[in-house]
């Protein structure tokens, strides 16, 4: 029987490849962004595994608004992913620090 | 009459301020004659005022304006006109008129002569009102007026450092004489409960042996503050151990010294005694110590300038040595004597240093006495002048009756030392000694000036390396103006500007001495009848009732009356002698007597010794301050905050790296410590 252990167990196997995917990544931002959308699933799952144990619909429904959030940070994401390759032609992640103190 | 002395007081002022500030406008022929003129009208009336005090007997005050009223402290300015100010305005404004008539041809040559006339007329400004104060603030208002004329003329030439150094000097030494005066200020007023004269006068009587408790001893209150009122006239008139400003403000240009140097200033301290006399009387203890610091001053001052080869030195140590004798006079209760002494020695000591002016304006600003000699066929008017000037300092004259006008006041003095019987005599001799001296310096001075061989045509390259710090610009305009070249130093006579104020300063130390002399201290004799010195002095001086000095004086063996012409006498043979005789003695001398010789040509080490004593230490902690104390503590303590600060967030900024991934790590540490926190520490159970 699988219970609310074992979604809770894979939505933090998720969330911690998602936390590691960021600050482990050397290559590209766009990894960055994967992580992340990882990490919001991870929470999903949460949301959704605790929705159908407390038979509560309401956190079914903030999953659902999780996902159109992330599908509109994914496209501000890219977006600026891209007006930044244009403006430096390069995203890879060792050459993004301008913010540098 | 109330006019004349408010018009005396304050014309000087006026010709200061249209000197000071309009004289760029006006130009520098009109700022001289602006100001000599004012002076001039001032000298005039202040005869005029003399004569109306000292022999018709008017004396009277001039309330000018209040000043402070507080509490118990009403002052005033007001005008006290009675004879012993009369005195000091004739010789003031008269000394001073001569010294801005005189200046016209000696400083003709420099740039900023507004200024120079601008301080002059400020300085008589000064002077005048300390000589009229009726309180004792007024007065110190004045003591501290002249003190910085002073220092502003003494350091006229700026460009000169000596002459800054000198003129700090001479402020420096000054403050510490009138820091004694201001407390004798607040003592008189804390005991009279008032600064003016007459209610400190009427107070001081009661005082009068009555004591108070300092550091557990019984202290005598009206010599406690007769001697602080002395402390300030010390430092002002340079007697012994404050008088080392005096020599070194000989940097200021030679009218200067002239008037502030010499004839004026100085003897402020005189008069303050004299003015005071009603407070000194009743403290005798105070008065055997300004006997004492005067014999003293007279003596050390007179040894010193036996061995001066700058000509003004020499006049410098003279004039100190001749204040002593004044407070001789006053310490002895013969005040009379000793502003009569004041009075004369204004003339002929003004007389000698504008002469003296005279020889350097004709030897180009030459003042070592071994590069003159033989001057006398070239300034033959400059060299009578002198020898007045000489003849009058030493006091020749027939004792008894008849001579130059120093020979009145000063054998007055030593003959008033003679009849108050100091311990063993001893201001007397000391006086005589001096006398002494005087002659043989001031013969030493004449000589080596004017008489023997010419020391000046030859090698003066030589020593013009040595002045080519009295300011170059003076020597380049004196042979422009003179059309001399460097090759042909010819001395020549000045001209008439500077010698007309010789002429009548040499007849001032002729005629003033037996024209005023029954006037200034009586003629003893014909008990009975009132003294003319009495009708004269009015109550401008007071005599305690045991002082009978000035009739005791008359009452002397006749021996006394010749010793001081012996002293001269034998001083004039000596340095006859030594200076045109056989002029190889003073360098065998100088030899054989080595130590002394040093001893006095280095003043009696007293600039090293307040050198070793006050300077250094002052000027160790001053720099253990300064590196110590401004530099390591408080300059450390703030630029390394400053730099503490910058280093820590050099280190902080480091910390923020660009990189996104960081930024990320950082907030899930911090959420996972927060969490962490929240779950153990159990916040909101």
């Amino acid at each position: 029987m699988i219970g609310l252990g074992h979604y809770l167990t894979v939505a933090a196997i998720l969330f911690t490849i998602g936390i590691f995917g960021i600050f482990l990544n050397r290559k590209n931002v766009i990894v960055i962004l994967m992580s992340i959308e990882l990490m919001l699933l991870a929470v999903n799952i949460n949301l959704v595994a605790f929705s159908a144990h407390l038979g509560d619909l309401a956190g079914q429904v903030f999953a659902l608004m999780i996902l159109t959030v992330a599908a509109a940070e994914a496209a501000i994401g890219l977006a600026i992913v891209v007006v930044y390759y244009r403006n430096r032609g390069s995203i890879a992640v060792e050459d993004i620090n301008m913010m540098k103190g | 009459m109330q006019t004349a002395a408010l018009l005396i007081v304050f014309l000087p002022l006026l010709g200061a301020v249209i000197a000071g500030f309009f004289g760029r406008m006006i130009g520098d022929r009109p700022s001289e004659i602006v100001t000599t003129f004012f002076l001039m009208v001032a000298a005039a009336l202040s005869w005029f005022v003399f004569y109306n005090v000292g022999f018709q007997g008017i004396t009277y005050k001039v309330p000018v304006m209040r000043w402070i009223t507080s509490g118990d402290l009403d002052v005033s300015w007001m005008l006290r006109i009675d004879t012993l100010t009369a005195v000091m305005l004739v010789v003031v404004t008269t000394v001073s008129s001569l010294v801005h008539m005189y200046s016209i041809g000696y400083m003709h040559e420099d740039d900023s002569r507004p200024r120079f006339f601008s301080y002059l007329s400020l300085f008589t400004f000064a002077m005048l009102m300390l000589v009229t104060s009726d309180n004792l603030l007024q007065m110190f208002f004045g003591w501290e007026g002249v003190g910085l004329a002073s220092y502003l003329l003494i350091g006229f030439w700026y460009q000169k450092p000596s002459a800054n150094a000198a003129a700090i000097k001479a402020f420096v030494v000054n403050r510490v004489g009138d820091f004694g005066f201001a407390l004798g200020i607040f003592g008189l007023f804390w005991l009279a409960g008032s600064v003016s004269l007459d209610p400190i006068f009427q107070a001081v009587p009661g005082l009068a042996g009555k004591t108070f408790n300092f550091l557990g001893y019984d202290v005598d209150i009206v010599t406690t503050l007769s001697l602080l009122l002395f402390m300030g006239a010390m430092g002002k008139s340079a007697q012994f151990l404050l008088h080392t400003w005096l020599p070194d403000a000989m940097e200021g240009p030679t009218p200067v010294s002239a008037l502030i140097h010499a004839a004026t200033m100085v003897t402020a301290g005189v008069f303050m005694v004299a003015r005071l006399s009603p407070v000194f009387e009743y403290a005798p203890a105070a008065l055997q110590v300004v006997t004492f610091v005067g014999a003293l001053t007279a003596f050390f001052a007179a040894t010193v300038g036996l061995v001066q080869n700058d000509i003004k030195r020499v006049i410098a140590y003279s004039t100190c040595s001749q204040l002593g004798y004044m407070f001789v006079a006053c310490g002895i209760g013969a005040y009379t004597a000793g502003v009569f002494h004041l009075f004369t020695h204004a003339f002929f000591k003004a007389l000698l240093f504008l002469g003296a002016g005279s020889v350097i304006h004709a030897m180009h600003h030459e003042q070592d006495m071994r590069n003159m000699g033989g001057l006398r066929s070239k300034i033959p008017t400059t060299w009578l002048m002198m020898l007045i000037g000489t003849l009058a300092l030493t006091g020749v004259g027939y004792p008894h009756v008849i001579g130059f006008a120093g020979f009145h006041s000063k054998d007055a003095i030593i003959e008033a030392a003679y009849a108050a019987h100091t311990p063993n005599n001893y201001a007397f001799w000391m006086l005589v000694v001096a006398a002494f001296m005087t002659s043989f310096y001031s013969w030493r001075l004449m000589f080596m000036t004017f008489h023997g061989t010419a020391r000046w045509g030859h090698g003066h390259d030589a020593h013009h390396g040595d002045h080519a710090a009295h300011a170059a610009k003076h020597d380049d305009h004196a042979h422009d103006d003179h059309g001399h070249g460097h090759g042909t130093h010819e001395p020549h006579e000045s001209p008439m500007v500077m010698l007309v104020p010789l002429f009548v300063l040499a007849f001032g130390a002729v005629v003033a001495g037996f024209v005023f002399s029954k006037y200034f201290i009586g003629v003893g004799h014909g008990a009975g009848a009132v003294d003319p010195y009495k009708v004269f002095w009015g109550k401008a001086i007071f005599e305690g009732q045991q002082n009978h000095i000035l009739h005791a004086m008359h009452d002397i063996p006749k021996w006394v009356g010749w010793a001081p012409l012996f002293a001269m006498l034998s001083g004039l043979a000596l340095a006859y002698v030594y200076y045109i005789a056989v002029p190889s003695l003073p360098a065998t001398t100088a030899r054989v007597f080595r130590p002394v010789y040093l001893f006095l040509l280095n003043k009696w080490y007293i600039d090293e010794l307040y050198d070793f004593l006050f300077v250094r230490p002052a000027k160790a902690i001053g720099r253990m301050l300064w590196k110590g104390g401004d530099g390591a503590v408080i300059d450390g303590t703030i630029n390394g905050t400053a730099a503490s600060v910058g280093w820590a967030t050099g280190k902080v900024a480091k910390v923020q790296t660009g990189y996104v991934y960081h930024y990320a790590f950082g907030m899930l540490i911090g959420l996972s410590a927060i969490l962490t926190y929240i779950i153990f520490a159990g916040v909101g159970r």
